[in-house]
């Protein structure tokens, strides 16, 4: 079986500062990647290095590999613009852009990608908030601004305007943290169903999250892998000591 | 201290801060109440039609306030059409583009515009921008737009044109400035947001810095607006000072302004000076005028999009 993102001794920078220490694994598709670890230990510049979006902070730097459907997204010629197009990312607060209608937020990865044809964008519009489970809170308000919806609502509609792309793989970075336990919940159900579509990462600081959710489990430590295999195994029979004390809550 | 004291300090400061503060509404006021009572005798003898008259004579007392009018809102809104699309570029240079210390060379060479005097700015209007616009801008665009009334007529080089680009290289720093300011403002989280779709630089931007601002790019405008309708010194001295309504940018023109500073010592006779006096008054309302649709329009925009000032 092959493998959708192999990443192979992964290094990241911040100016001088080494954030991520030989990152090496390997998902599969309709796999959930818990990535799990205390705050600082490059969980989520982990990820942003997944669709070169690391690149972007001032005197950030990265090597290594990372292999998406078997293409180098690190090559010389690859353009990051282009990667990030089939890379799904929900963010930790809510973003859904202000001057957007929810219809518009929705759609806007399509017209970025040049599509523009009214029955194509209605069409993508319905199944992403179907997908992402808000559809009929919105149903009779897609012209309404974005940001008046609730919290968990506008992270929904930032799932929605993830998945309207149709890409193989979605980034979500603490997508819970910034909502309530209501919201928090409802999401949690939502990637559920989520994993039929598309092939999640995602980073939580939230070990119950991280159990109920993924299929698989990565344990970070000061940029370093500790330990990476399917969740039961991680969270009943941890092969490092490390890995248990963090799960048992010894610390972090 | 004793506590007796200090609530005696406390009292006393209280009432120098609410002297300040209704200060300030007094002064509006006066100020108002004074030119109201000067140029009583013009609105006497001509009403409402002193806003209409398109005659300006003090010799047969004839006072007419609309070439000005006219004068002073083309000039203006010519200023903010350049301006504002030329802050936007600078204020995004600034904060999407520039390394660290290229942004602080321009930030501090943009606001030392600000502190150049006006009179300075009329003399190199005069003495470069107007020889320039006669001699190459204007025969240029008469030639090949001369069909579009905008370029219509003989190359003056003085006139709305040259008051239009002095106004706009005065107020760009005050305009850049907030256009800055409200772009820094600007989550990052909007950014990143619009480069995880896949949105190349440019096009993150527009849609996560500059559509995110729009309601506080419309304030900074207005703010520009004021300061260019107001502008005294540079206009005089390229507009030409002609009262003259007229669709070409060619030709010449005159400010309210222009015309307080150009006759306000001559005044020949006490109907002139309240002729004059009642241009203040004029220029004072649309100054409000402005001022009070922007705040109702920002306040529009704010509500739509839950970001702004």
């Amino acid at each position: 079986m092959t493998n959708l993102v192999e990443v192979n001794n992964l290094k990241a920078w911040i100016g001088e500062q080494q954030i991520l220490k030989g990152i090496s694994l390997s998902v599969q598709h309709n796999d959930v990647l818990a990535i799990i670890g205390p705050s600082g230990c490059g969980k989520s510049t982990f990820i942003r290095c997944l669709n070169r979006l690391h690149e972007e902070i001032i005197g950030a730097r990265v090597e290594g590999e990372v292999k998406i459907l078997n293409e180098n997204i690190y090559g010389s010629t690859v353009d990051p613009v282009r990667v990030r197009r089939q890379i799904g990312m929900v963010f930790q607060k809510p973003n859904p852009f202000p001057s957007l209608s929810i219809y518009d937020n929705v759609a806007i990865g399509l017209k970025l990608a040049g599509i523009r044809r009214k029955s194509a964008l209605d069409e993508v519009v319905e199944r992403s908030l179907k997908q992402a489970a808000l559809w009929d809170e919105v149903k009779d308000k897609l012209r309404m601004p974005g940001t008046s919806l609730s919290g968990g609502q506008q992270q929904r509609l930032c799932i929605a305007r993830a998945l309207a792309v149709n890409p193989p793989i979605l980034l979500m970075d603490e997508p819970t943290s910034a909502l309530d336990p209501i919201s928090k919940a409802k999401i949690e159900t939502l990637l559920q169903d989520l994993k039929r579509y598309v092939t999640i990462i995602m980073v939580t600081h939230n070990m119950q999250q991280a159990s109920r959710v993924s299929s698989k489990t990565a344990f970070f430590l000061l940029g370093e892998l500790i330990e990476f295999g399917p969740t039961e195994q991680i969270f009943t029979q941890p092969k490092a000591k490390l890995t248990e004390d963090y799960i048992t809550g010894r610390f972090g | 201290m004793k506590k007796k004291d200090k609530d005696f300090s406390d009292k006393i400061f209280y009432w120098i801060l609410k002297i300040l503060g209704y200060g300030t509404m007094v002064l509006l006021a006066a100020l108002v109440v004074v030119l109201l009572k000067v140029s009583f005798p013009i609105f006497e003898k001509f009403g409402l039609k002193f806003f209409i008259l398109n005659d300006w004579n003090p010799v047969t007392r004839v006072f007419g306030a609309l070439p000005f009018i006219y004068g002073t809102v083309v000039t203006s809104l010519l200023a903010i059409v350049i301006a504002v699309p030329v802050s936007i570029g600078i204020a995004l240079f600034v904060t999407e583009i520039a390394n660290s210390k290229i942004k602080k060379i321009l930030s501090f060479l943009v606001e030392m515009l600000a502190a150049i005097p006006s009179v300075v700015y009329g003399l190199w209007g005069l003495f470069v921008l107007v020889p320039w616009l006669r001699n190459s801008v204007e025969p240029f665009l008469g030639k090949y737009l001369g069909f579009i009334p905008l370029f219509y007529g003989a190359p003056y080089g003085v006139g709305v044109l040259a008051a239009g680009i002095i106004l706009a290289i005065m107020i760009v720093p005050t305009v850049s400035s907030i256009c800055r300011e409200i772009f820094y403002s600007v989550p990052n989280l909007f950014r990143e947001g619009a480069l995880a779709l896949g949105a190349t630089h440019w096009e993150m931007m527009k849609l996560a810095v500059v559509k995110s601002s729009v309601s506080g790019i419309f304030g900074a405008s207005i703010l520009g607006l004021g300061r260019a309708l107001g502008e005294t010194m540079a206009v005089t001295m390229v507009i030409g000072n002609r009262p003259q309504i007229s669709p070409s940018l060619f030709s010449p023109a005159q400010t309210l302004a222009s015309l307080i500073a150009n006759e306000y010592n001559e005044a020949s006779n006490s109907s002139h000076l309240a002729a004059l006096t009642a241009m203040g008054l004029v220029l004072l309302m649309v100054s409000l005028a402005v001022n009070t649709f922007a705040k109702i329009i920002q306040k529009r925009f704010q509500m739509r999009t839950g970001v702004g000032k």
